[in-house]
């Protein structure tokens, strides 16, 4: 490739954890796979070999139009306070929500990285100490710390790709389209999410899925059974593909034995009840999956209950295999 | 102004410089130096990152916990996770089965391991690449090994890297942010294919270190005793990216470099039933003693937070920023042990469980930047071949998680080693909701300000007589000091 799509790289109010995770892309692996876009790395905080002045300095060159800048990637949660002064964070003598501002206007694109970036995340959770928002969200509602409004050089707004952490083929995968550009306002979703994983749930690829079918629920962590009944799963809901592109290997936050917390979603860090537990109104879970009917669902869901295999109903409350399907003679009508 | 020297106002031969901001560091970090002929005499280490977490923390369930403190940070995601484990089975009166403990002790020992493979070979090895060390003999190879974004070595270890973290895509879903680390155990049984898939793991990073890093068997690593044995190794060991810091380390004298107070505390690693991996203690003035929990409080003098009268105990802390305050000039509180500065991380570790080279090295010349990089490497051999034991003591039949409700009052910690050392939370729970929730973390005690009494913290204290050269904005011995001890930041403030 002739022409190098040139990133640079921007660490805020998080905890450094999506860029962690981006180190785990394998298969190629991380340099192989920005090598073969032509994506360079102008600086990264934790891969760069520029600290101090000689860091500043090539701020500087992007500042005056010398290197030019192609994405700016925004890593954590943009912090306002105190008092609006941005001094939370001070990054080479400067409030760090200054130098996204300014380098936000100078990029062709930009793009959040993690929830914390695009809509404030776990930063913003509680009393928000620090009064920390999102690149062009504050929670749900669009602003943040560039406003409603922007836009970058580009014509796209503010690319969100959420999730915390974030795996690193989303990272990969949207970097590389908009490198190629082929990314455009359609492909995201509404809450700016890239679609080629926001278009996908949680549910889908669940190892629990039959689980799911007959409402067999898991009573407590560890246990085989779906996980939405009473530990919060919110995997019916959340807007990822984790269980149709696996983590780390083989791995999901279900097939880990534990609920999906919907880490993809604006303000999931405030769920308004405890995370591992499924609020209830007589008896049914308030949360219905996407796109379900809540009447379909109750009658469903009673009469999957009272359909379910006793195989199913003990192994979800099993943590291992306790009853195993039945093989049958597959020649016999 | 960042990197520009100033005449400072009370000695004519005195420069201040401004070091940052600092990258290859997890999170962000700015050190302020004082300069007379070209020796640093007092430097003034600054958190400049405020997040504010434990105050996140207040009023949710307890549980919560689990969700909000690992993401204080991404590198030590799973450490942050089991401290606010342990605190809730302190409270529930829970310890899990030894499924749960072992498949724990494998979790967090698989992120420890990662962090100090993403240690030697991204954050600290690439300084020795740069164009200011052109003219030394090994330069050519360091360069084609640790360059930044392009070296060899690194690019091999960032595959072993992820091959290593498939460990925690098995056993704990994803790497970082997990919620496999519960009180009472683990979500995730392995069954027995999942422990030969395990061994295949560990196999195929145990393979790419022995054959990239060290040359040689992790056992012949983890057996190095003495600082001559690491003499011989440089001279004609086998060939590999150890032998190569060796070489490097005795070329710019690392050993020189970066001594604090030689005051090294460890909550100890890795509990079975025969104790700890590494143990819990202290290790100072030559001596090891039993930690002492009580002795343990945060001081407020330099740092930006309310509260400074007096050093309080974590049971008793707060963490209310004050951005109007002009003396304080960090966010980090300074941690003190009976008072004290203590150092912490591998080397700590490896020193308190009287790991034989670690006690002849700081021995010979203190705690010091080559000291705690070999105490990386050697923990890293020791604590792969402890997985593998590990792997085969897991019964797939037993046991994972046992189960207990959090009672709507009570107090206790959690304490255990994060890769870079000593990860501490106090909880206190009242009327079913989290009352107080008190983080220190091991780059707190290394970076932390001065305390009421002036004293540095250690990084402050091994910065001291580090050399600038005439030229220099970002002294290379001030970045190996600072690197030497894999500063995480998001941690240090939270």
């Amino acid at each position: 490739m002739s022409k190098t799509f040139n990133v640079l790289w921007l660490q805020s109010g998080g905890c450094g954890g999506c860029t962690m995770s981006l180190l785990c892309a394998e298969a190629p692996d991380l340099t192989a796979t920005l090598d073969s876009a032509g994506i360079r790395l102008l600086w990264h905080p934790s891969l760069s070999e520029e600290t101090g002045v000689e860091a500043l300095t090539l701020f500087e060159s992007v500042r005056s139009g010398a290197t030019r800048l192609d994405a700016l990637c925004v890593e954590g949660a943009l912090l306002r306070g105190p008092n609006g002064t941005g001094k939370f964070h001070v990054f080479g003598g400067r409030p760090t929500i200054e130098w996204a501002r300014e380098f936000a206007a100078l990029a062709q694109h930009v793009v959040a990285i993690g929830s914390c970036a695009a809509y404030g995340g776990v930063t913003a959770a509680g009393v928000n100490p620090t009064d920390a928002c999102g690149l062009q969200y504050d929670g749900r509602r669009e602003g943040g710390a560039l406003g409603a409004t922007f836009r970058s050089r580009s014509g796209l707004p503010v690319i969100n790709v959420a999730g915390c952490p974030t795996h690193p083929g989303w990272i990969t995968e949207t970097l590389m389209l908009l490198a190629a550009g082929l990314m455009t306002a359609a492909d995201l979703d509404a809450y700016r999410r890239p679609r080629f994983y926001a278009d996908q749930l949680v549910h889908h690829g669940c190892a629990r899925n039959e689980f799911y079918e007959y409402k067999a629920s898991a009573e407590k962590l560890s246990d085989l059974g779906c996980l939405m009944e009473h530990l919060g799963c919110l995997g019916t809901q959340a807007h990822a593909d984790c269980n149709t592109r696996a983590w780390n290997g083989e791995g999901s936050c279900t097939r880990g034995g534990y609920s999906c917390i919907n880490c993809t979603a604006p303000e999931f860090e405030e769920p308004g009840h405890a995370f591992l537990g499924t609020p209830k109104v007589a008896g049914i879970p308030v949360g219905l999956p996407t796109d379900m009917p809540k009447a379909w669902f109750i009658a469903l869901s009673s009469l999957a209950k009272a359909a379910t295999p006793e195989r199913l109903r003990r192994n979800a409350v099993s943590d291992h295999v306790a009853m195993a399907p039945t093989v049958r003679d597959i020649k016999r009508k | 102004m960042t990197g520009a020297k100033e005449k400072g106002a009370e000695a004519e031969s005195v420069t201040r410089l401004v070091v940052g901001p600092f990258n290859r560091v997890e999170g962000d970090l700015e050190v302020r130096l004082e300069v007379a002929n070209g020796i640093v005499t007092a430097a003034y280490v600054t958190a400049p990152l405020f997040r504010g977490f434990e105050r996140i923390l207040e009023g949710r369930d307890p549980g919560d916990a689990l969700i909000i403190a690992p993401r204080i940070c991404g590198i030590c995601s799973v450490s942050q996770s089991q401290a606010a484990a342990l605190a809730l089975a302190g409270i529930q009166g829970l310890s899990p089965p030894s499924n749960g403990r072992i498949a724990t002790n494998l979790i967090v020992a698989t992120e420890n391991v990662a962090d100090h493979l993403t240690h030697f070979h991204i954050f600290f090895m690439p300084d020795f690449a740069r164009a200011a060390y052109a003219g030394r003999p090994w330069f050519a190879r360091v360069e084609a090994r640790f360059k930044a974004g392009r070296g060899a070595a690194a690019r091999r270890m960032l595959e072993t890297r992820a091959t290593l973290l498939h460990v925690l895509g098995l056993l704990a879903g994803r790497w970082p942010h997990t919620l496999a680390i519960q009180p009472g155990g683990v979500t995730r049984r392995a069954g027995p294919h999942d422990k030969m898939r395990l061994l295949a793991i560990l196999g195929a990073v145990r393979a790419g270190l022995e054959e990239q890093l060290f040359g040689a068997k992790l056992e012949r690593v983890a057996a190095l005793a003495a600082r001559e044995e690491l003499d011989r190794w440089r001279a004609r060991g086998p060939d590999g990216d150890f032998r190569l810091f060796l070489e490097i380390a005795a070329d710019v004298g690392l050993e020189r470099l970066g001594r604090a107070y030689d005051s090294f505390l460890s909550y100890g690693a890795y509990p079975s039933d025969a104790g700890p991996l590494y143990p819990r203690g202290t290790h100072a003035g030559g001596k090891t003693a039993a930690f002492d929990p009580a002795g343990v409080a945060e001081d407020h003098t330099f740092a930006r937070m309310t509260e400074r009268g007096q050093a309080h105990h974590p049971f008793e802390g707060s963490t209310m920023p004050d951005a109007e305050d002009e003396t304080g000039y960090s966010w980090c509180k300074a941690p003190r042990l009976h008072g004290a500065p203590f150092e912490t991380g591998a080397l700590a570790r490896q020193v308190i469980d009287g790991q034989p080279l670690l006690r002849d090295l700081v021995a010979f010349a203190g705690g010091n930047a080559f000291a705690r990089v070999i105490a990386r490497l050697i923990e890293t051999a020791r604590t792969l071949i402890a997985m593998e034991g590990w792997v085969r003591e897991l019964e797939p039949d037993g046991p994972w998680c046992a189960q207990a409700n959090t009672p709507a009052r009570g107090q206790a910690a959690g304490l255990t080693e994060a890769a870079r050392g000593a990860l501490g939370h106090w909880l206190q729970v009242e009327g079913g909701k989290i009352a107080r929730y008190q983080i220190i973390a091991p780059t707190t005690w290394n970076f932390s300000p001065r305390d009421a009494a002036g004293v540095p913290g250690p990084l402050e204290a091994a910065l001291v007589g580090a050399a600038v050269h005439p030229g220099e904005t970002t002294p290379l011995s001030v970045q190996h000091i600072v690197r030497s001890f894999d500063p995480c930041m998001v941690c240090t403030v939270h």
